[in-house]
């Protein structure tokens, strides 16, 4: 089966995509509204886990962790289905992987809590975050999307 | 009150990635993700600056959970370089991942160090 998104390279918007293209011109309104709706749910449940979860400033941040490698798993998913349904419903990418998991998910914190481990005198936390994290990351989005892709051509036969 | 704060900084911090990601990409036709680059180095530029400012809750949390969280994206980044590596570019995806845990450190690093000197 042929991949129906295939010049993607970026989940957020792709202008080689023409509905990515299209999609601002055609409802701007709606489209900046569902993505700060999604950004909003995603921000606060990051937010929550990482009020739950605090870490010391020479510790290991597992909230921030937690949340930045299972938003790689859901991209993975999320984007493995919308594939496979040719891209879903207008709005499932811009309020989904946009705004949720573009909320949920943060490359600053990451950066800052990073640079503040190494600031608190802890470089080896500083170091086995910052290499857990991104291996992390990409093993997750290449799972989340190998799984899901091949569940639903499975499921397809 | 926080959760309001953190509420409104991500409401504009999410639509303001997926504008400048529009905007880099309309100006700049490259299969290098440069607009998500853009903002996470932004972000954590700003976010940098942001801890080393003795900045109160109210800011923090508009300012630092809500907008540069949302502002900033790790599922991106990372299905991006999923996306280059299925497509051949392997040279690229590594270049975007140490190209942005580069930059962004250097950016965290930069702002932290700036607020600091002006706050004494």
């Amino acid at each position: 089966m042929p991949e129906p998104f295939e010049p993607r390279t970026d989940p957020d918007v792709d202008l080689r995509v023409p509905a990515d293209r299209r999609e601002l011109t055609a409802r701007p309104a709606t489209i900046l509204a569902v993505i700060a709706a999604g950004g909003v749910l995603g921000a606060l449940a990051r937010a929550g886990l990482q009020h739950a979860v605090p870490h010391p400033p020479t510790g290991f941040p597992w909230a921030t962790f937690t949340i930045n490698t299972s938003g790689c798993l859901l991209i993975g998913v999320l984007m493995a289905v919308l594939g496979h349904l040719d891209g879903g419903h207008p709005l499932a990418r811009p309020f989904l992987g946009v705004g949720v998991l573009g909320g949920f998910t943060t490359f600053s914190t990451y950066a800052v809590d990073v640079q503040q481990a190494i600031v608190a005198g802890a470089p080896g936390t500083a170091l086995a975050y910052l290499a857990a994290t991104v291996l992390g990351a990409l093993v997750a989005v290449g799972l989340g999307d190998a799984v899901t892709a091949g569940l639903l051509r499975r499921a397809a036969r | 009150m926080t959760v309001l704060l953190i509420a409104l900084g991500a409401a504009i911090g999410a639509p303001l990635r997926y504008l400048a990601d529009r905007a880099v990409q309309s100006r700049h036709a490259s299969v290098f993700p440069w607009g998500t680059l853009l903002v996470n180095v932004a972000g954590s530029l700003l976010l940098g600056a942001l801890a080393g400012w003795p900045a109160g809750p109210a800011v923090s949390a508009l300012l630092s959970t809500g907008f540069c969280g949302a502002l900033t994206t790790y599922s991106t980044f990372s299905y991006e370089t999923l996306r280059l590596t299925r497509g051949g570019h392997r040279l690229l995806a590594l270049a975007n991942v140490l190209g942005s845990v580069a930059a962004g450190l250097a950016a965290a690093t930069a702002g932290y160090a700036v607020a600091r000197a002006l706050t004494g």
